[in-house]
């Protein structure tokens, strides 16, 4: 399965293609197409992932093996290369001089991981959208832009080289365009899709400056080339510092971060099951997915082995604080979820800019089922309990007892998120923040843990907005269908015992063994366990969650704060800036757009007027005399004569086909008459 | 040797063959009104091949034989159809093409 992993993006695209032309013939318009593609993509992917340790496994009972016999073997196996390498298949797709340019397929750790979190919350998106997107209009080609989604992203955890991983990145791009933009008769959801769209071509314009620079640094676009490359003790710093941070740009643009991070929340207008797609399996992850791709020029270019301070890991700091900031203000239940996931993927770029490689896959890989579950567990709430609202304040509360499922599912997942110990955020957030602390990121790690007191903080509020309290929706209230709760109930499974894959005081490193790459990878720290740390960030989590409790669910016994915002002078001024999201819309649109729109597009529309619609104007009337002269050339001279002519060939046409009699033996006759007459002058005139 | 007497032969059938094609009405007659044609020129070929004692003239006979039996094969199919539709195998009721 392993070498012949290139099926496994194959069969979404095919189901896409299938879907597209015969999706509405079938009898549930397509939605079995896509289901059934994805489950065997599920199955694959999960075959692959048993191969591939068994790989890592049979090759270290070999290495032992060797081990055993002397350390002479030792030696001349770690000459060989004492390494897992990737599987790397790859065909030439064109040509040009002697370089050729590949697609195929490279499958390591790192890849198979990515298979399983894509195809599993992609099954469950689908399943789960049999029934939250029942009866939509375009319900078939729903499914056929959630297949051709998941097919994008496949092909871009898969590709070799990194062309064709920028393929898969625009692809995905594109697709998220579409899904966003499902319900495109309103305009605020189409110009969401366009700003999704344009924010994070943005952030891809330095993803294809970063390909090319590393391109010409390593000379291929092979990632294992370009990570041996950077890792190399010859690579030029200069390229890898310029290339590292154009890269960072694309990842800045496609995972939300500061400052591009403001498509991610307008990005809501979509259809739920495609939100959860986006924010937890395939869209923002695939900028994470890059940075740990390529780790190798990251590493060398911000010298993240050194510790201190470097770009990488600022901004993943910026975008925990601001995201987690944000979420507090919202009354849109999606919007503080996608807040929290701009926060959440703060943690992962922030991971590996502080070395911790492990912790950033790992916590991509927990928050792809925590982040999930609460998307979906969200439209299950405003699907079934608040009329396809997302106002928390308005259409929610007091939901735990019409939506038990939903509410536990729900709960789990903000506690996974949260990070209480032993749910699965708690793991990955705890070896980011070891990471950081012992490898000369302090700052980072208190930063982290500030983000988590936040965290808690924030999603103790959503909870108790949409769970407790009184209704206040105008509905019946009840709980969801199978085809909404079952995919719920297994990602509440996965939250909680995911983070079992890599808990170190267990025993339990798989993460380490199995994902971390042993090929061309840079030297990072393993953490060691800290249990002070751990027990803090518990602590802090825990507090966090009592103060919720204590401003939220007593409010009534709160009238001091009641109100705050509107007396204190600084709260209303810290208020107003999260509510106005750091103005930061306002910059790109009032400053930016509006510049752009304003003098530039005034000085355009007078040379447009003035100038080209002067000489537009000259030629146009020039055009008009002399038109006028042609036309009357053309009506009474070349027509008349053409008339002419074409009634002549009329007529003389008319009088020829008398001859054509069509019977045979005129024909013969006339040809014998010919041929006597040509005979007689040839006998006459020779 | 004489020749006037081949050639007069020759020149009397490829006439008569000439009139059976055009004066016929009936498809099969003015088939056999062709071989008529055709064996008049092969006569003609070979009185002059024995004459100038040169044998491409009695290999072209003998092409022309060939080539007689295959277009009397295809002919006869084609006047086996034009009954079939027609009911009749005159060649005067063949007159879709007319112009």
């Amino acid at each position: 399965m392993l070498d012949a992993a290139w099926i496994i993006p194959l069969i979404p695209a095919l189901s896409f293609v299938a879907i597209l032309f015969f999706g509405k013939k079938m009898p549930r318009q397509g939605s079995e197409i896509g289901i059934v593609a994805i489950a065997t993509t599920f199955v694959l992917s999960c075959v692959a992932a048993v191969q591939w340790i068994q790989r890592v496994n049979r090759y270290e009972g070999s290495h032992q093996g060797l081990g055993a016999l002397g350390k002479s073997l030792m030696l001349s196996t770690q000459e060989h290369g004492a390494v897992v390498k990737p599987v790397v298949h790859s065909i030439t797709w064109w040509q040009n001089g002697a370089f050729k340019f590949g697609i195929g397929i490279q499958i390591d750790g790192l890849a198979v991981m990515m298979l399983f979190v894509v195809t599993l919350i992609s099954l469950l998106v689908h399943i789960y959208s049999t029934a939250y997107m029942k009866g939509d209009i375009r319900f078939t080609y729903f499914y056929a832009a959630l297949s051709l989604f998941t097919a994008s992203m496949l092909i871009l955890v898969v590709a070799p080289n990194t062309l064709q991983l920028l393929v898969g990145w625009e692809l995905v791009g594109l697709c998220s365009f579409m899904l966003i933009g499902h319900w495109w008769e309103e305009g605020a959801n189409t110009n969401a899709a366009l700003k999704a769209f344009l924010t994070t071509r943005t952030g891809d314009i330095g993803l294809m400056i970063g390909v090319i620079i590393t391109f010409f640094a390593a000379g291929t676009f092979n990632i294992v080339g370009i990570n041996q490359y950077a890792l190399s003790p010859g690579a030029d710093h200069t390229l890898m510092v310029v290339g590292a941070s154009c890269l960072l740009i694309g990842i800045i643009g496609k995972s939300g971060q500061f400052p591009l991070h403001t498509w991610l929340p307008d990005a809501m207008a979509g259809p739920t099951p495609v939100s959860a797609l986006i924010h937890a399996a395939t869209m923002v992850v695939a900028g994470v997915y890059l940075g740990a791709r390529v780790y190798g020029v990251f590493w060398s270019g911000f010298n993240i082995g050194d510790g201190g301070m470097n770009p990488m890991a600022v901004i993943g700091a910026i975008t925990i604080l601001i995201g987690a900031a944000l979420a507090f203000v919202q009354d849109d239940i999606k919007k503080v979820l996608a807040y929290s996931t701009v926060s959440q993927l703060g943690y992962m770029v922030m991971g590996l800019g502080v070395g911790s490689w492990v912790g950033a896959v790992f916590h991509l890989f927990t928050h792809a089922f925590f982040k999930a579950l609460l998307f979906l567990g969200a439209g299950s709430v405003s699907h079934s309990g608040s009329h396809h609202s997302f106002d928390m304040k308005k259409d929610m509360g007091g939901l735990r007892k019409y939506m038990p499922i939903t509410f536990w599912t729900f709960l789990i997942g903000s506690a996974a998120l949260a990070g209480i110990a032993p749910l699965a955020g708690f793991w990955s957030k705890d070896e980011i923040l070891a990471t950081a602390g012992q490898g000369g990121f302090e700052l980072f790690a208190i930063v982290g843990l500030v983000g988590a007191f936040l965290t808690a903080a924030y999603m103790t509020r959503c909870v108790y907005l949409t769970f407790f309290g009184e209704y206040r929706g105008h509905g019946q209230p009840h709980e969801s269908p199978k085809a909404i709760t079952v995919p719920l109930i297994v990602l509440a499974v996965f939250s909680v015992f995911a983070g079992l894959a890599n808990a170190a005081p267990l025993g339990l490193e798989k993460f380490g063994e199995y994902v971390e790459p042993k090929f061309a990878f840079p030297p990072v720290i393993v953490p060691t366990f800290d249990y002070g740390l751990a027990g803090a960030s518990l602590f802090i989590v825990l507090s966090a969650i009592g103060v919720g409790v204590f401003l939220w669910f007593r409010e009534e016994e709160m009238h001091a704060f009641k109100g705050l915002t509107k007396r204190n002078v600084l709260a209303r001024g810290g208020y107003a800036l999260l509510v106005n999201k750091y103005y930061l819309d306002d910059l790109y649109e009032g400053v930016i757009v509006a510049g752009i729109k304003g003098p530039i597009a005034r000085a355009s529309y007078w040379i447009n007027q003035n100038v080209i619609d002067a000489v537009v104007k000259g030629a146009g009337l020039a055009a008009r005399a002399i038109a006028g002269g042609t036309y009357t050339l053309d009506q009474d001279v070349l027509d008349a004569g053409y008339d002419g002519l074409a009634r002549e060939t009329g007529a003389s046409g008319g009088l020829l086909s008398r001859v054509q009699t069509g019977r045979l033996q005129w024909y013969a006759l006339v040809s014998f008459a010919a041929i006597g007459v040509f005979s007689l002058a040839l006998v006459i005139f020779r | 040797m004489i020749m006037n007497q081949f050639l007069i032969l020759s020149a009397f059938l490829f006439c008569v063959g000439v009139y059976g094609v055009l004066a016929r009405r009936n498809g099969v007659l003015v088939l056999m009104s062709v071989e008529l044609m055709l064996n008049g020129v092969n006569l003609n070929l070979i009185a002059f091949s024995a004459r100038l004692h040169a044998v491409s003239g009695q290999v072209f006979a003998l092409f022309i034989i060939t080539i007689a039996a295959a277009e009397v094969g295809v002919g006869l199919a084609i006047v086996l159809l034009i009954y079939r539709n027609l009911r009749s195998p005159d060649l005067d009721g063949v007159d879709q093409l007319k112009g």
